[in-house]
């Protein structure tokens, strides 16, 4: 088993509450080291309120063990992960799955007009929508509304 | 106990019980877009008491469970701003952005802590406190927008600026003082902090609703 065995394996394991994408595209995995069959996966959460957050440390564990190994994950509480980190194919997961993917980072500090503009539609391809609401059905979405095919869509809040 | 589990135990309380408070519009709030947006709040808060209580119990040998439950009612360090039981539109606006703003400033102060664990901690709750403010902000723009709003807000305001001078300390008052006093454009009483460590009636009534299901189980029942 190698660390690239590991990686792999944890490619599979999708986010539970946006299936499409899994938890390396979302860059959540901070490291894998292996040692014999003893694995250690540096891990941080999205949001911290997130409840899925147990739910992906087990998948993790279940995977290591499928590979013969033991897995020891330690949850980062550090500031070392960001919307930026999650990874182009993961952005275009979300983008076909109908989430509108996050915005970069500013440099600067975040502000409200900025989230206001007119990001993509996931469904139409039109530009012409509007922030509905800051948060969603999750702590880490949006709610947008589309003026183009009138429809409402999500969007990976950027942070 | 040493400064910085008290520290780490004063903030995790706040978070925790303006979580649960935040969560009581849950379903009730004035329209949809609201419950969602306080609910949501309530979630990252709890979360960030999660988090907090976690790195304090490895200290003390104990859970972050039995932290946030197990403890009576006087020993919760939280502020008194928090405590309030104010299930009307404008004081909880008002609430929500005088505690948003006490916040920014404490964690802009831990991120610059010499503590790693504790800078880094913060800057992640940062990152999701940055959309607490926008929030909050929002509904300041809106408020002063009108002169019933603004009356309203106002006087919100004027009740518990003792209250929320009480979340932070000496060093850090007078910055909530000029930032609220700029965005309101006015000036404000010159008052007593209400300070932490004062319990207030209502922290009493939230700890029986809050404990109420870990009092009924044994402790260690696998749920």
């Amino acid at each position: 088993m190698t660390a690239d065995d590991v990686w792999a394996a944890l490619d599979e394991i999708p986010d539970p509450e946006i299936p499409v994408i899994s938890v390396v595209d979302l860059g959540v995995v901070k490291g894998v080291e292996v040692e014999g069959a003893q694995v250690r996966i540096d891990f941080t959460p999205t949001f911290m309120g997130c409840p899925a957050l147990d739910t992906m440390r087990r998948a993790m564990e279940e995977k290591v063990e499928e590979l013969g190994g033991e897995a020891h994950v330690r949850v980062l509480l550090d500031d070392s992960w960001s919307t930026d980190h999650i990874t182009p194919a993961g952005r275009e997961k979300l983008r076909a799955a109908g989430f509108a993917p996050p915005a970069p980072r500013p440099a600067g500090k975040l502000e409200l007009v900025q989230l206001q503009r007119g990001f993509r539609c996931p469904y139409c391809g039109s530009t012409d929508t509007r922030l509905d609401n800051i948060f969603g059905p999750t702590p880490c979405r949006s709610i947008r509304y589309c003026e183009g095919c009138r429809q409402p869509f999500e969007q990976f809040k950027t942070i | 106990m040493s400064e910085r589990t008290d520290r780490l135990l004063s903030i995790a309380d706040d978070e925790l019980v303006l979580g649960w408070r935040n969560s009581e519009w849950t379903g009730i709030a004035p329209f949809l877009e609201e419950d969602v947006a306080f609910s949501s709040i309530a979630q990252n808060e709890i979360g960030h008491a999660r988090a907090l209580y976690e790195l304090a119990a490895a200290e003390l040998g104990t859970t972050a469970d039995e932290l946030a439950f197990d403890r009576r009612p006087d020993e919760y360090r939280c502020a008194p701003l928090v405590q309030l039981r104010r299930l009307e539109w404008a004081r909880t606006i008002a609430r929500h952005w005088l505690y948003e703003t006490a916040d920014e400033i404490r964690l802009a102060a831990l991120k610059e802590s010499d503590d790693p664990e504790l800078a880094g901690i913060a800057a992640k709750m940062d990152r999701e406190e940055a959309y607490h403010r926008m929030h909050a902000e929002m509904w300041v723009d809106r408020l002063l927008s009108s002169d019933d709003g603004r009356a309203r807000l106002n006087e919100a305001v004027d009740e518990l600026w003792p209250y929320a001078l009480g979340v932070l300390n000496d060093e850090l008052r007078p910055e909530l003082g000029r930032r609220a006093e700029a965005r309101l454009g006015r000036e404000l009483p010159d008052v007593e902090p209400v300070p932490r460590g004062v319990h207030e009636a209502e922290l009493g009534e939230l700890w029986e609703e809050m404990t109420m299901v870990r009092r009924s189980a044994p402790a260690g029942a696998q749920w």
